[in-house]
């Protein structure tokens, strides 16, 4: 038997999956969530596919820790690779029990289509919703026959994701839901990482018009009030009486970041090769870098809680609605299952962001009322408090034959924290958690290990080399604390290895394009690679210099997920501008083709933002991004030009929203170069950046 | 009674007179989303920067997350769950090219260009720089919005 999805393994009964009711309403369950992402619709069409319905016949009903299959986090670009197979099957041997059901009432071997079982060459038929009562879902997977698959199909040309006419009118997100009597709350957080509350004048507070109850547990505080305005107010009247204290001994923002410039030597050894080195007749070095991220949500992180008889339900935007159960349930001293947790969309999430720690928020607030509270974070802590994206610094040696061709690699990475999610370390990683009464520490360590850590993600470059080596420098979380971040360390490291091959060809005197194929025996790598070229017009005698340029960069995503590879045009005048970017994808099988390009083309224009003018920063007063003003995010006016190209492929469909990410980076850092002769090694490549590489170079 | 306490406002919201009573300061999104529960106006960042509040005032794009309601009294105030048949063209352009990923900017933004149609803009670059001061997306879909716009503009022109 082959093996089954592991999703569907530890979620084996299929009415978790799939619900049929005797009007014919089909609704499907999936732990995967909504980020933005498109899920949903992939979601539809796959459980469509093997179904034989229209994808509009059918009901995707939100995940919650009471009914849905239990499937970790929303992350890693996993939800079409496990959660996707696992669906797949799922609704399959459904059908092939509603199929058995429906040979044995109509007497006859029967063929399915739209939705109908009939008997070939009669008028006889029935439908999913005529079986209903016939087919007992409530049994396990484990039990079944492997049943026959209908496959992706033709990618669904056409097909619009359902949930966007909502999305695109009236209420449709979390911070749209109205319970009845539901109440609003916000929370007093500090203006620096090291500052812990002392008190705040809360009978003034309290006295405000519209509040309902002053929160305090520990350094912990909010307010309850009738209205959202009331509670912000609140929370700036308690802001200009509050009292704090400095703790813990936190390194200034230079302090914190000299490992940035020069890391310490100790470092832990993820890979190396054994074999004798071939002979070396050039050897190169070179450093690269990138600072903290700020995710920078479109809208406040936001959960709404309500307790009765000591059971709290609670509606979030979380990744992970399970892992963040326990969590809770650790937190507010209760049983589990005391809990029920309903995922509800948020603004678009790209990893790790608040909405976790809003949900602890939410609970210890609403547990002082009777009612449900709804509680959003404000613009200054979701730029300051959500989780950033890990500062990272990679060292890359290797030598090159006499013949051009590269002899050993050596990378070491140093990065902060990439893996602080609730549930994935040992301890307890909401926020509020440590400044209760009675605290509950914050992780020290995290329980993932190689190669799920996040720092070391695609540092083992593509290419085929000898003589490997990869070492990590694990740094400890700083003043900003870091976490999970769309590619997490693939965006670094893959804007190090390609900016360093194009190094390392110019050094053996080669092309780009030419340098990077002979290294490859990945056929799939070989395809995205020449396909992009070939989309942006590669001419490897293109004059550079001139402030115009064109680079390259290509992966595969974790090096077992989606392939990608881009060819990046700048134009740099004061400042660097990506003028066009020329895609290709191999994802395998494609379930849902627009949905596909949205995602892989939404990856690459964050990835500009990130890689040309992001970096979070403090100060000696504390978070230096307290808005968006702070924090410039690219526009409307600098939007390039974006294709991509989606190659055919007979593998195994694979989730793409984070491919883009690291290729598009090293090609703007390689276009660059060739713009203007000299090389950016640090991100985000500002006009500050640009202006010192060429000093440096003079 | 202070200055500061709820008195009655009368004003127009999707072609509909209503009477809101509410302090004279309170944030006419507030007004929006918590007395009238028109929830498609979405809340942002609350700075005046993400546009994710925008509704048009009297035809104009304008934020409401800093406009105070005795601002608005006897105003006319269209938001995206009103009749405006430009923004049904424009949400219909937005849905075709699927313009968005979470799609919680998109309705600010559809709100600014459908002023700008009703305005008479034709010019793409004066459309592109008005979404860049007035309007932030965070999941890459500018391209796909841009192209929905190019298309309302080759029908409009």
């Amino acid at each position: 038997m082959t093996e089954l999805p592991s999703n569907l393994k530890s979620n084996p009964r299929l009415d978790r999956w799939i619900d049929v009711a005797p009007d014919g309403t089909i609704t499907i369950r999936s732990g995967k969530v909504e980020l933005g992402q498109g899920i949903g619709a992939a979601m539809l069409l796959i459980a469509a596919s093997e179904l034989r319905v229209d994808p509009a016949a059918l009901t995707l009903a939100p995940a919650d820790t009471a009914r849905a299959p239990a499937e970790g986090f929303t992350a890693g670009s996993l939800s079409v690779e496990h959660g996707g197979a696992a669906m797949r099957l799922a609704v399959a041997m459904a059908r092939a029990l509603f199929m058995q059901a429906a040979e044995a009432a109509l007497g006859a071997p029967v063929e399915l289509e739209n939705g109908l079982f009939s008997v070939p060459g009669t008028n006889r038929s029935v439908g999913y919703g005529d079986l209903a009562a016939e087919v007992d879902l409530s049994v396990s997977a484990l039990d079944q026959p492997i049943p026959v698959l209908f496959g992706e199909g033709d990618g669904a040309p056409g097909f619009r994701r359902p949930d966007l006419p909502a999305k695109l009118s009236g209420a449709a997100f979390i911070q749209d839901l109205r319970l009845p009597g539901m109440l609003f709350g916000r929370v007093l957080r500090p203006e620096a990482p090291w500052l812990r509350l002392d008190g705040f004048d809360e009978a003034a507070v309290a006295a405000l018009p519209g509040v309902v109850r002053v929160v305090r547990d520990g350094a912990f505080a909010g307010v309850v009030a009738e209205r959202d305005d009331d509670a912000r107010a609140a929370i700036e009247k308690a802001r200009r009486s509050a009292r704090w204290s400095r703790i813990g001994t936190l390194p200034t923002c230079d302090e914190a970041q000299t490992w940035l410039d020069a890391p310490a030597e100790e470092a832990e050894t993820l890979l190396e090769d054994a074999g004798e080195p071939a002979e070396t007749v050039t050897r190169l070095s070179s450093s690269y870098a990138r600072g903290f991220l700020v995710h920078a949500a479109m809208g406040p992180s936001c959960a709404v809680a309500h307790w009765t008889d000591g059971r709290l339900d609670l509606h979030t935007h979380s990744q992970g609605i399970h892992p963040l159960r326990k969590q809770l349930a650790t937190a507010l001293r209760i049983a589990e299952d005391a809990i029920n947790a309903v995922h509800v969309p948020g603004a678009g999430c790209y990893g790790h962001n608040a909405a976790d720690d809003v949900a602890l928020d939410a609970a210890l607030l609403a547990r002082a009322v009777d009612r449900p509270v709804m509680v959003l974070w404000s613009r200054e802590d979701e730029m300051s408090w959500s989780p950033h994206g890990a500062a990272m610094r990679v060292d890359l040696a290797a030598g090159l034959s006499a013949e051009g061709r590269i002899t050993h690699w050596d990378c070491r990475i140093a990065s902060t924290p990439h893996v602080a999610r609730p549930g994935s370390g040992n301890g307890l990683d909401l926020l509020a958690a440590r400044d209760l009464e009675t605290p509950h520490p914050p992780s020290t360590q995290s329980n993932f290990k190689v190669p799920d850590r996040g720092a070391d993600r695609n540092s083992v470059p593509i290419y085929a080399l000898p003589q490997r080596r990869v070492r990590l420098n694990q740094r400890p979380q700083g003043p900003l604390r870091s976490s999970a971040l769309r590619a997490l360390g693939a965006h670094a490291n893959v804007f190090a290895v390609e900016s360093f091959m194009d190094e390392l060809a110019a050094a053996a005197g080669a092309d780009p394009l030419a340098f990077r194929l002979a290294h490859c025996e990945d056929p799939r790598a070989a395809a995205v690679l020449k396909a992009a070229a070939s989309a942006g017009g590669w001419d490897p005698d293109e004059p550079g210099g001139e402030g115009i340029g064109r680079g390259l960069g290509v992966a595969r995503y974790k090096n077992s997920g989606a392939y990608y590879a881009a060819m990046v045009r700048v134009e740099i005048e004061e400042s660097v501008r990506v003028v066009s970017i020329h895609g290709a994808v191999d994802a395998g099988r494609v379930v849902h083709r627009d949905g596909l390009i949205n995602q892989v083309e939404g990856g690459a224009v964050q990835a500009v933002s990130w890689t040309l003018m992001e970096e979070a920063r403090w100060t000696d007063e504390g978070f230096a991004v307290r808005a968006w003003e702070d924090y410039p995010v690219l526009g409307f006016r600098d939007m390039p030009e974006i294709v991509t190209e989606v190659l055919r492929s007979d593998a195994p469909p694979l989730g793409a929203g984070e491919c883009s990410a690291g290729p598009v980076a090293g090609a703007i850092g390689n276009a660059v170069a060739h713009a203007l002769g000299v090389r950016a090694r640090r991100m985000p490549i500002t006009r500050e950046r640009v202006m010192a590489a060429m000093d440096a170079a003079l | 009674m202070s200055m500061d306490d709820p008195r009655p406002y009368d004003l127009t919201v999707d072609g509909r007179a209503v009477r809101v009573t509410a302090r004279p300061d309170t944030p006419v999104l507030s007004v929006l989303r918590d007395d009238l529960g028109l929830l498609g106006t979405r809340t942002g960042c609350l700075q005046g920067r993400c546009g994710s509040c925008t509704v048009h005032l009297d035809g104009k794009a304008v934020q409401t997350c800093s406009l105070p309601l005795w601002s608005v009294e006897g105003r006319r105030i269209d938001t995206v769950e009103g009749p405006s048949p430009t923004l049904a063209r424009v949400r219909e352009a937005f849905l075709e090219e699927q313009a968005a990923q979470c799609g919680y900017c998109v309705n600010g933004i559809m709100m600014t260009v459908s002023a700008l149609l009703d305005e008479g803009v034709r010019d793409r670059s004066e459309m592109l720089e008005t979404l860049d001061e007035r309007h932030l997306c965070r999941c890459g879909a500018h391209p796909r919005m841009l192209r929905a716009i190019d298309r309302l503009l080759e029908g409009a022109a």
